[in-house]
């Protein structure tokens, strides 16, 4: 019926007005849940599909975290479904071997000022990266996706207290980790010891 | 305060997400113990390091192409790409709608009593809302006209305040109409422009939020927010256009406020 076609294309464009402002930061959260680019795709897009199907009950307040939401759940049942199967990363290429020999002690080879930013960036995720769950979620939520205490505790399903006490942890391990990533490079990075920062 | 209560604490003061009194209580604690003060220090040095670097993940092109051509589709002929993710459909709103709900209730009681929430903040987070709201099938406009003759005096009598429509055309911001809408429980003045496929919401009141002489720029679930004061009137604009053309969209408003002639 025309109609409902109509009816159809404008939810579909309140749709696309309302969600797609926030691929990248779904993107984002999808890339550090699955760890490498192929699976968080598809999560991304069944992310969408889903959130799709089910605006017409969507009642707000906030599209971000609820996309968030949907995207987690997507990837902690694709993880589920999985078990015990190894899940392939690119970010780390293999865990036990991280363990070993961490990725940031491999020799950095642009030391020009301009690449520092770049390469902090780089080093940054990847130290990110390497927390383990759920301390790495709450830090992707907060510091990439900007998400407020009580947007990451709807996302994870947790009390604010919870969001307090796993972001104390994860940054905890993060300055833990950053320091001897510096250590270890032996070159100014992003200091985060007090009394080096500048 | 302690030193293990502090050293949570202290993350949500670097986060700006404690009420005043909070605030206090961990700024009196850090300033007289050497060993929180130093990991006050550090890990604001991380958080700003942290905000500072580009390391949110842009999308690949590709796969914004894909979500794209998804909602070109009929909803009803769009199925799950991968099996993979259709088992858990269940689950998964059975989860969302439960867990996150109950759970959602319990965060919202503690932040009530923790967590700050200033005016300007509420008033951000309701104009964004009623943005949302706004795009949302027949809530755009009341009154459907590029005619700013039109537009202004349909507000007599329902906004205590006389709007200014500005006819920006020839800038490519197309006028598309105005709506009342309710904002901290007061009527307020939307009026609603067009820039490509971007929609962007004027908010005008005689009081919204805190005066601002100077924008302040905001971005809340991914929409772009400006807020300013003219002319004795608080302005909202709110759209999920570039932040540059935004600012474009307010000074362009803004200077053409400064000449009544064409605000008329």
């Amino acid at each position: 019926m025309a109609d409902n076609a109509v009816a159809e294309q404008e939810r579909m464009r309140v749709f696309q007005a309302a969600a797609l402002p926030h691929l990248d930061d779904v993107y984002t959260l999808a890339r550090y849940l699955m760890r490498n680019t192929h699976d968080a795709e598809d999560a991304v897009q069944e992310c969408y599909l889903r959130a799709l199907r089910h605006f017409d009950s969507y009642r707000g307040p906030a599209m971000k975290p609820w996309l968030l939401a949907i995207l987690r759940n997507v990837c902690n049942a694709e993880f589920a479904r999985r078990s015990k199967e190894e899940i392939p990363t690119d970010y780390a290429q293999d865990e036990s071997l991280a363990e070993e020999m961490p990725m940031w002690q491999e020799p950095q080879t642009s030391p020009e000022k301009t690449m520092v930013r770049q390469q902090d960036a780089a080093t940054i995720k990847r130290l990110v990266a390497e927390l383990p769950e759920p301390f790495r979620e709450a830090i992707v939520l907060r510091e990439m996706s900007n998400l407020s205490y009580q947007e990451i505790a709807q996302v994870a399903g947790v009390p604010v207290g919870t969001v307090m006490s796993r972001l104390a942890r994860a940054r905890a391990m993060l300055r833990a980790a950053w320091n001897a990533a510096e250590i270890s490079t032996k070159r100014p990075g992003p200091a985060v010891a007090s009394g080096t920062a500048s | 305060m302690k030193c293990d209560e502090s050293e949570v604490m202290l993350h949500a003061l670097i986060d700006g997400e404690l009420d005043a009194g909070h605030a206090r209580d961990v700024e009196a604690h850090v300033a007289a113990c050497p060993g929180c003060d130093e990991k006050l220090t550090a890990f604001r040095a991380m958080h700003e390091i942290m905000s500072a670097a580009p390391l949110k993940e842009a999308a690949p092109a590709h796969l914004r192409n894909r979500i794209e051509a998804l909602m070109a589709t009929p909803a009803s002929s769009v199925v799950s790409m991968r099996q993979f993710m259709q088992p858990t459909r269940r689950s998964f709103f059975g989860g969302f709608a439960v867990g996150s709900a109950l759970s959602a209730a319990v965060a919202a009681s503690l932040v009530l009593t923790v967590f700050r929430k200033d005016q300007e903040q509420t008033i951000a987070d309701e104009v964004v809302s009623a943005h949302i709201r706004s795009l949302q099938a027949g809530h755009l406009m009341d009154v459907e006209t590029s005619d700013r003759h039109t537009v202004k005096p349909w507000f007599n009598g329902r906004v205590d305040v006389a709007p200014p429509v500005v006819d920006l055309t020839a800038e490519s911001f197309t006028l598309l109409g105005g709506r009342l809408d309710y904002i901290d429980s007061e009527p307020v003045a939307a009026i609603i422009y067009q820039r490509r496929k971007h929609l962007i919401n004027l908010f005008v009141a005689q009081h919204l939020g805190t005066r601002r002489t100077r924008t302040m720029a905001a971005s809340i679930q991914g929409y772009n927010c400006r807020h300013w004061s003219e002319d004795g009137l608080d302005l909202w604009a709110v759209s999920d256009l570039a932040s540059d053309e935004l600012d474009e969209f307010v000074q362009k408003i803004a200077s053409a406020l400064r000449q009544p002639a064409r605000a008329s």
